[in-house]
């Protein structure tokens, strides 16, 4: 009973008026009905290449299979022996970049809708105990620092195996990225809640409030007791572009807009942080980021709000779906264009002057950009958000000196995330600089699975 | 959650609390910081440490009644708790190798000099302070500050204490009686560090001052507390909180510090409205 439809199954989207004006999710959950038919599309093909799109490996023909056969709840136990949080993965992964890229059914059509699949299956279960296996207690503890995607796929792992679990995080808050960055419009906070809630309750302890490098030392962690250390403290450091203006009021960096907003909700009448709401608002750069950017402010009340884009709509790296999302909700983009100096009216922003670029290919094939240097112009903006990038943090880099760093401020670890120091783990953006939730679980599992070798 | 153990007016605006935090405490050096976050709806603000007891795991805030943040603190006392607090954030003060020491400070920022100038002291300098407050009754910390050089400069905008002068007034002469420093430590508004600074500059004698920047994470993270040294962008939370004075762009960290304004007027408005004080 193969659904032979070459396109997905619609989803249901939020109306544009409580799009545009509230930080209600956007795309809704798949309903019974669609999931099955959704399911049905799939081949179930022999040699699974969409399983090695996955940077986890869930056993994606298997869990849609169960879907299939209405076997909702095993489906939720398969994707779960690789993935502790697929409610969120089943969000925020850019899957048309993975798995769904690998899709035999995407060659004459859509493939089939595998993220919407995954958060379909996980959104059902959302609220239930995991059961608990009975463990082996293992009598040994990791520290994680860190409780971003990568510290929390890390810590269930070896939690499930009987480790006592310890995680270190800086903020107020779990979650690194999900919580100060990721919008709730993308990623709603109770599923943050419910999923780290989870692996609270299967006994993964959280201290929030402890920068390690400054509260505690790695040092300090050992000598508390900890048998290993896994270090997943993510990029936090905005890219800075060196540009004149940079440092005038108005011109911000993503991370600072993201965590007010995010984060301290200084969007909400009732939450102390404040956040300037802007005619206009320009964001810099054409990631994630930049589109969380473009779509909060959107909501905050910016009457404009333009993404200016050194290259083209080829080669955003942002997801499909969240440009296509920003653009339906009013975000005007402008392609081929550079920043090049902020510029201010009695010390307050008012303008950004750019050059234009065009596209050239170098001698490997790699699209490089080059300024057209007479062509000038200016666009108008009272506030300016720069989104190209973050590298890690600085601090373990300055306190840390038993662990070798690169000159970027990245950890180098091998690829089993062993770092220069012996029960010292790595991984996630701290060793690659900035890339995606699910390659950072990735890490997290692989470091679960090495310290849990080097420990036995 | 963070006990706090005590808490005294310094002045009518100024005050003292003790609060429990060991982790905190063990680390803490002079020149460093917390943040704190009072409630759950609260802002996140940095306040430097006035002095940490790692024996008996607690540390000491110096604060100003300002904003909503530091008002909502006013309203807690000893038994009640702050929310979040983490730390010592920022590079600790470099206290050694320097025979004489010159530090001013203005109104309550004493409280971020006077650890720093202690500091100094044990490690051998010959501290001299100025200290600088609008009138009288807004003095603070006044026994420290002699304690630290009993012949201390206490000085009044009004002329309420004895001397009428600014810290800048006080710091001209000196440095016009041809008595040689090897540092000066200025603390205060960013309009007196910058006024030190253009002092100092002529006699070129090196210069430390302190950033209070507009922060949220304090970690490297925002670039709120971003700061222009030498022309190039330094985060206050990580590189700083203290900079070389004659490199900074103290106009620019005039503005930045103002960025929020008009909502911080606001939001202190409506809080007041909510709680009805008195003499803010």
């Amino acid at each position: 009973m193969i659904n032979n439809s070459k396109v997905k199954e619609a989803i249901k989207i939020l109306e544009k008026q409580e799009r545009t004006t509230t930080f209600k999710e956007v795309e809704l959950t798949l309903d019974d009905n669609s999931a099955l038919n959704e399911a049905l599309r799939c081949l179930n093909c022999k040699n699974s290449p969409c399983k090695s799109g996955c940077p986890v490996g869930i056993d994606i023909p298997r869990f849609i299979n169960l879907i299939s056969n209405n076997d909702i709840k095993e489906a939720y136990n398969v994707i779960l022996e690789d993935n502790l949080l697929p409610s969120i993965c089943g969000r925020v992964c850019p899957q048309e970049k993975q798995c769904e890229s690998k899709c035999v059914k995407g060659k004459i059509g859509e493939p089939v809708a595998i993220g919407r699949l995954e958060r379909y299956v996980a959104d059902k279960f959302i609220n239930e105990d995991k059961p608990l296996k009975e463990k082996q207690i293992k009598n040994k503890k990791i520290a994680i620092i860190g409780s971003g995607p990568s510290g929390l796929t890390c810590a269930g792992m070896l939690c499930k195996n009987g480790y006592n679990v310890e995680i270190f995080e800086a903020l107020h808050v779990a979650g690194g990225v999900l919580s100060y960055g990721i919008p709730s419009f993308r990623l709603p906070r109770n599923i943050i809640k419910s999923q780290i809630d989870n692996l609270e309750k299967m006994g993964v302890i959280i201290h929030t409030n402890v920068v390690v490098g400054k509260t505690l030392s790695i040092d300090d962690l050992f000598s508390m007791g900890f048998n290993a250390v896994y270090i997943s403290t993510g990029a936090g450091l905005p890219k800075v572009m060196n540009i004149s203006g940079e440092n005038l009021p108005g011109v911000m960096y993503a991370n600072e807009f993201l965590t007010r907003i995010n984060l301290m909700k200084a969007y909400k009448e009732d939450y102390d942080t404040p956040i300037c709401i802007p005619k206009s608002l320009v964001v810099v750069g054409a990631g994630n980021v930049a589109m969380d950017v473009a779509r909060c402010a959107v909501r905050i009340g910016c009457e404009k709000v333009t993404v200016l884009y050194r290259k083209t709509e080829d080669e955003m790296p942002a997801r499909r779906d969240e440009y296509i999302h920003a653009k339906e909700e009013g975000v005007n983009f402008e392609f081929l264009k550079t920043p090049i100096e902020f510029l201010d009216n009695d010390g307050k922003l008012n303008s950004i002057r750019y050059a234009k670029v065009q596209l050239k290919e170098n001698s490997e094939g790699k699209k490089i950009f080059e300024i057209l240097e007479n062509e000038k112009d200016i666009i108008l903006a009272n506030m300016v958000v720069i989104a190209i990038g973050n590298s890690p943090n600085k601090i373990l880099y300055e306190n840390e000196k038993n662990i070798d760093f690169k000159d970027n401020g990245c950890i180098i670890a091998n690829d089993n995330t062993k770092t220069s120091r012996k029960f010292v783990y790595a991984g996630g953006d701290v060793v690659t600089g900035a890339a995606t939730v699910i390659l950072a679980m990735s890490a997290g599992k692989k470091a679960a699975i090495q310290i849990d070798k080097d420990l036995s | 959650m963070f006990e706090i153990l005590s808490k005294k007016y310094l002045n009518e605006f100024v005050i003292h609390i003790s609060v429990k935090a060991p982790l905190i405490a063990k680390k803490a050096l002079p020149g460093q910081f917390v943040i704190l976050k009072v409630d759950e709806k609260g802002e996140r603000i940095p306040l430097t440490i006035f002095k940490a007891d790692k024996k008996i795991g607690i540390i000491e805030l110096i604060y100003q009644k300002l904003g909503t943040t530091t008002l909502k603190l006013s309203q807690k006392g000893a038994g009640d708790f702050i929310l979040d607090l983490v730390g010592p954030l920022g590079k600790p003060s470099q206290t050694k190798g320097y025979a004489n020491v010159l530090v001013v400070s203005g109104g309550v920022a004493n409280a971020i000099s006077c650890p720093i100038a202690e500091s100094f002291k044990k490690n051998g300098s010959n501290v001299e302070m100025i200290s600088g407050f609008r009138n009288k009754s807004l003095i603070i910390l006044e026994d420290e500050i002699r304690n630290i050089d009993n012949k201390a400069q206490i000085v009044t905008d009004d002329g309420s204490n004895g001397k009428k002068a600014l810290v800048t007034n006080i710091l001209q002469e000196k440095l016009s009686n041809d008595k040689h420093y090897d540092l000066v430590l200025a603390i205060g508004p960013i309009m007196m560090m910058s006024a030190v600074c253009n002092i100092t500059k002529k006699f070129g004698i090196k210069t430390i001052v302190s950033m209070n920047s507009i922060m949220i994470d304090g970690t490297g993270m925002c670039g709120g507390c971003r700061v222009l040294v030498n022309n190039e962008v330094k985060f206050a939370c990580i590189d700083g909180p203290e900079f070389d004075g004659h490199m900074i762009d103290f106009k620019n960290a005039n503005m930045r510090n103002a960025m929020f304004i008009n909502q911080e007027k606001k939001s202190k408005e409506k809080y007041c409205n909510l709680f009805i004080f008195k003499g803010v």
